[in-house]
């Protein structure tokens, strides 16, 4: 038991656990809070698997962007009346059946994954993946760095144009 | 013990079916966006996890940034979506939603 | 220049006019007149683009075939398709005539369109015409050829309609283009079956394989099939018999249109293109080219003669014209078919831009005196503008004198080449019916031309409107001046009676044929493989000849210029007993031979034929498709169906009974079953998801 695996169980408990509270939450508020969480985790799990410039995009990204944005929503399209905006389930029926399978679907992955001869390659050395990725983008993923701009562009003006009222 | 990867792979596929069951069972939109994202974090553990013990290496790392890329891009679309319905329904419960049975 | 440099101009060249189009097109209302003012600015600059092409071409490679530049389209299993342009001393000098007579006609248009309320489409139309013609001289394989030439046929079917209220104009511009579609079908076999025997469509290589023995089929039979398909393209484009139906109709486009496609660029194509391909005519291939080209000659320039559209004249005398350049291409004399081409080119661009001059003025004098129903482009109504349109009357008049074929203008020299090819294929060949058509044709040509020029510009005012007219601007007469002065016999050879000896006949030098000995004439044969042990008596003086046709076709020279200033002059003598002197009267001479007389009149009722028979015949062919199925189909159906229906009551008691049960039974099976399925299809996304989830993990179930 080294610093790296403690380190490593607390973020997949924080993660797991959060994930837990979005899905089974009741109040909207909790759930997105409880996401928060989980973004944060996911991005200490990057940090222990050497991603130093995806942790902090995560962090940049989700927390600041897309949380954010997550909670406007919940503002916007909930009646003020009280703080406790709730949201219920789709019915048992649904509900017993979607956690059977959903059990299954992970139960099954994950006997398929510990039963895998993985291959592994030997850990490249710790050092900045800033730079390097830098450069793949602006040379091997240009095409692709641009399309996504542009996509993010059209995302944009399309969502501007979705949300105005006629 | 089994290896580190396998440990990352698991949990990836624990926050995979938790976002799966979000999604199918909430009633409010947002929710389900927000189970969404879930799905979309545990595939970027994978990703990432198999860039450092896979030898994807950077390739795997620039995988995740489109992902994450492409789902700032899908929350904005989604969510004017959902204002708009908001302004037509005057609530966002998708499974009251069902005008795609005609 | 290098080659690169010059076919890079090229196609600068080519991509001007489309670029013209493209600014016009989508900028029709915010440009208004000035679309005029940037269709003939980008023409002028691309016609100074195209004398340097010539230039380099004639002066620093003149003994190069072709410089050209071919590149890889795409596959198909192991055929290739290459596209490509080149330029030869063809395209060279029709890139001149192209891009020269499109600026002219642009800047004419932009006073005589002046009052068109659409204006900067007239100009966008101009702009991809000219596009698509330079394509087609550009092209240097089938392919490119076959593309443009459907976009010619698409612009000039814009442009012929593009008065397209009248129904007369939208009529003609149909007819057209569905006229050219008989001819493009042809056309199209012809270029199926050279890609298919020789799996390219570069010109080039399908004479080096053609000379190398390679045949379609390994037939000299279809070879001659394929050249004549590959005709039918010109017989359509050109307007030859029996597909000219459509150019005197076409008529009914603007004036300048008029100029544009039936004088020099659409229907030189046909021409073009025979030019072309001339290597690949077997010998009868060949006989049938000049037939169809002199009859073409003959029957229009009998038509021509008696119309009293000022238009259709000169129509009915382009396709006449068009006739003398292709018989001339079928009899073998090669340079002076497509001398004939370009000269034919200015003086009849000349006598339409002329006639748009006389037809803008008439316009303008009935504006005057409020007459909206005479007819501006009858002859009957001019008379006398002599007085009132120097200029014009100038321009005409000389334009006429160089069609007719009178010594000192570009027309002698060409059309005296001409007769003296179709005087030597009938020496050599033994087809005298050939020259004896051509000759007519010649006499005729002159007699009518002046009886145009008599009529309109002559004589007394026969009407108010005649005397009212006035001379118009200079941009419409510029381009007459400078088309006139371009058919002076100087440009094309300094000696005005021969033109062998100018430098045009030096640049088109006459082509050898690919087509193997036994399938041509001996005549056309090049000296060189045809008669090796001869060859001594090859050379005669200076004079060297590549076959013995050229070398007859020199010794016939001077009878041909003889016989043609006689029958010339003798017509240009006719017109003036007729119509200036009056001392014969025409309409005596027209009812003593009523006849005839009616038969031109009446185009030799050749609309009417094709109106009772392929019309005609096809509305018949419906009306007994129509008998057919209303009376014998549908009585047997009825009849059947009769039958069926006894049947059908003896069986109904059955089904009732029997089968009703067990398909009411198995309905309600299958009704129960979907009340619960239906079930399903809540219209909720989630209950999708999670119903597809559980078939995931059945799937995988199933699986392993």
């Amino acid at each position: 038991m080294n610093w790296y695996n403690i380190v490593f169980y607390l973020f997949a408990l924080i993660v797991l656990v959060s994930a837990a509270g979005v899905v089974f939450s009741r109040k909207m508020m909790y759930a997105a809070f409880s996401l928060l969480f989980t973004f944060f985790g996911v991005a200490g799990l990057y940090v222990l698997l050497n991603a130093d410039f995806i942790a902090v995009t995560q962090i940049m990204v989700y927390i600041g962007g897309i949380l954010i944005l997550i909670i406007f929503g919940v503002m916007l399209t909930s009646k003020f009346t009280d703080l406790e905006i709730k949201s219920g389930t789709t019915g048992t029926v649904q509900y017993v059946l979607a956690g059977i399978s959903t059990i299954i679907v992970a139960a099954a992955l994950i006997i398929m994954y510990l039963n895998v001869d993985w291959v592994q390659n030997p850990v490249p050395e710790l050092e900045s993946t800033v730079k390097p990725i830098g450069i793949l983008l602006m040379t091997k993923y240009f095409l692709a760095f641009q399309v996504a701009a542009i996509l993010l562009l059209l995302a944009f003006i399309g969502a501007a144009k979705i949300a105005r009222r006629k | 013990m089994t290896n580190e990867l396998t440990l990352y792979l698991i949990i990836g596929a624990i926050l995979f079916s938790l976002g799966v069951f979000g999604i199918i069972t909430r009633k409010n939109a947002i929710m389900v966006l927000m189970s969404m994202e879930l799905i979309l974090n545990s595939a970027n553990i994978n990703f990432i996890a198999f860039a450092k013990y896979g030898g994807m290496n950077l390739e795997g790392h620039i995988a995740a940034m489109f992902v994450i890329i492409l789902a700032a891009a899908e929350v904005a679309v989604a969510l004017a979506i959902v204002l708009n319905i908001y302004h037509n329904f005057r609530h966002v419960n998708i499974d009251e939603i069902s005008k795609m049975k005609e | 220049m290098s080659h690169d440099l010059l076919l890079k101009i090229s196609v600068v060249i080519l991509f001007l006019p489309l670029l013209s189009f493209l600014i016009i097109v989508f900028n029709q209302k915010r440009l208004g007149k000035a679309a005029g003012i940037i269709g003939t600015s980008i023409l002028g600059i691309d016609l100074v683009l195209a004398a340097i092409v010539a230039f380099n071409k004639f002066v620093v490679y003149p003994n190069e075939a072709i410089i050209q530049w071919k590149f890889h389209w795409f596959s198909l299993g192991n055929r290739t398709i290459d596209l490509g342009l080149g330029v030869d001393n063809l395209a060279a000098m029709m890139l001149i005539v192209v891009t020269l007579i499109s600026f002219l006609v642009h800047l004419f248009s932009t006073e005589y369109m002046s009052e068109d309320k659409r204006f900067p489409r007239f100009f966008s139309y101009l702009g991809i015409f000219t596009f698509s013609m330079l394509g087609i001289v550009l092209a240097n394989n089938l392919l490119n050829m076959y593309i443009f030439w459907e976009l010619v046929g698409l612009s000039s079917y814009l442009l012929i309609g593009f008065w397209y209220e009248k129904d007369s104009a939208s009529n003609a511009s149909k007819k057209a283009f569905i006229t050219n579609r008989v001819g493009d079908l042809g056309f199209f076999a012809g270029i199926m079956i050279a890609f298919f025997t020789f799996n390219t469509f570069m010109f080039d290589e399908i004479f080096s394989q053609i000379r190398s023995g390679v045949l379609p089929f390994e037939s000299g039979t279809i070879l001659t099939a394929m050249g004549i398909l590959l005709f039918a393209g010109a017989i359509g484009k050109s307007a030859q018999f029996p597909l000219h139906v459509w150019l005197p109709d076409a008529m009914e486009g603007p004036t300048p249109v008029s100029a544009l496609i039936h004088a020099a660029t659409m229907v030189a194509a046909g021409v073009y293109l025979t030019a072309k391909i001339f290597p690949v005519f077997t010998a009868d291939a060949l006989t049938f080219v000049a037939y169809t080209g002199a009859f073409t000659a003959f029957m229009a320039a009998t038509i021509g003669i008696t119309q009293n559209d000022f238009k259709r004249v000169l129509a009915y005398s382009t396709v006449s014209q068009l006739g003398f350049m292709v018989m001339s291409l079928g009899v073998g004399a090669y340079t002076y078919g497509f001398f004939h081409l370009v000269t034919h080119a200015w003086f009849k661009a000349c006598l339409f831009l002329a006639s748009g001059s006389v037809i803008h003025a008439m316009h303008h004098a009935m504006h005057k005196l409020h007459d909206h129903h005479s007819d501006p482009q009858d002859i009957r109504n001019m008379g006398g503008l002599r007085k009132t349109m120097p200029k014009t009357y100038l321009t005409f008049l000389f334009a006429t004198i160089a069609i007719s074929g009178v010594p000192l203008t570009s027309g002698f020299l060409s059309k005296d080449g001409i007769l003296a090819g179709t005087l030597a294929f009938g020496n050599l060949s033994g087809h005298w019916l050939i020259p004896a058509m051509a000759f007519i044709s010649a006499g005729m040509t002159a007699f009518y031309m002046f009886r145009l020029t008599i009529v309109s510009f002559f004589g007394d005012f026969k009407t108010e409107i005649a005397s009212k007219t006035h001379e118009n601007n200079t941009q419409i007469v510029l381009p007459l001046v400078v088309l006139a002065i371009l058919s002076l016999w100087v440009f094309y050879s300094f000696n005005p009676i021969d033109a062998s000896s100018g430098w045009f006949a030096k640049a088109f030098k006459p082509v050898e044929t690919v087509v193997p000995a036994e399938y041509q004439f001996d005549f056309m044969m090049p000296y060189h493989d045809a008669h090796a042990t001869e060859s001594t008596e090859v050379s005669h003086g200076s004079h060297s000849y590549l076959n013995k046709f050229e070398e007859e076709l020199h010794h016939q020279h001077y009878t041909a210029m003889f016989l043609s200033l006689a029958i010339a002059g003798f017509g240009i003598l006719l017109s003036f007993i007729f119509y200036y002197y009056k001392k014969v009267d025409p309409d005596k001479v027209a009812n003593s031979i009523k006849p005839l007389y009616l038969l031109s009149y009446n185009k030799w009722y050749i609309d009417e034929i094709y109106q009772k028979t392929f019309i005609g015949g096809t509305i018949l062919l419906t009306k007994l498709m129509f008998w057919i199925d209303t009376y014998i189909i549908d009585g047997a159906v009825n009849g059947v169906a009769f039958i069926w229906r006894i049947f059908g009551t003896f069986v109904g008691k059955f089904d009732n009974g029997v089968v009703d049960g067990l398909v009411n039974l198995s309905g309600g099976v299958v009704g129960f079953s979907g009340s619960i399925v239906r079930k399903l299809q809540t219209g909720r996304v989630q209950t999708y998801l999670l119903l597809s989830i559980i078939g995931v993990i059945l799937l995988l179930w199933w699986l392993f």
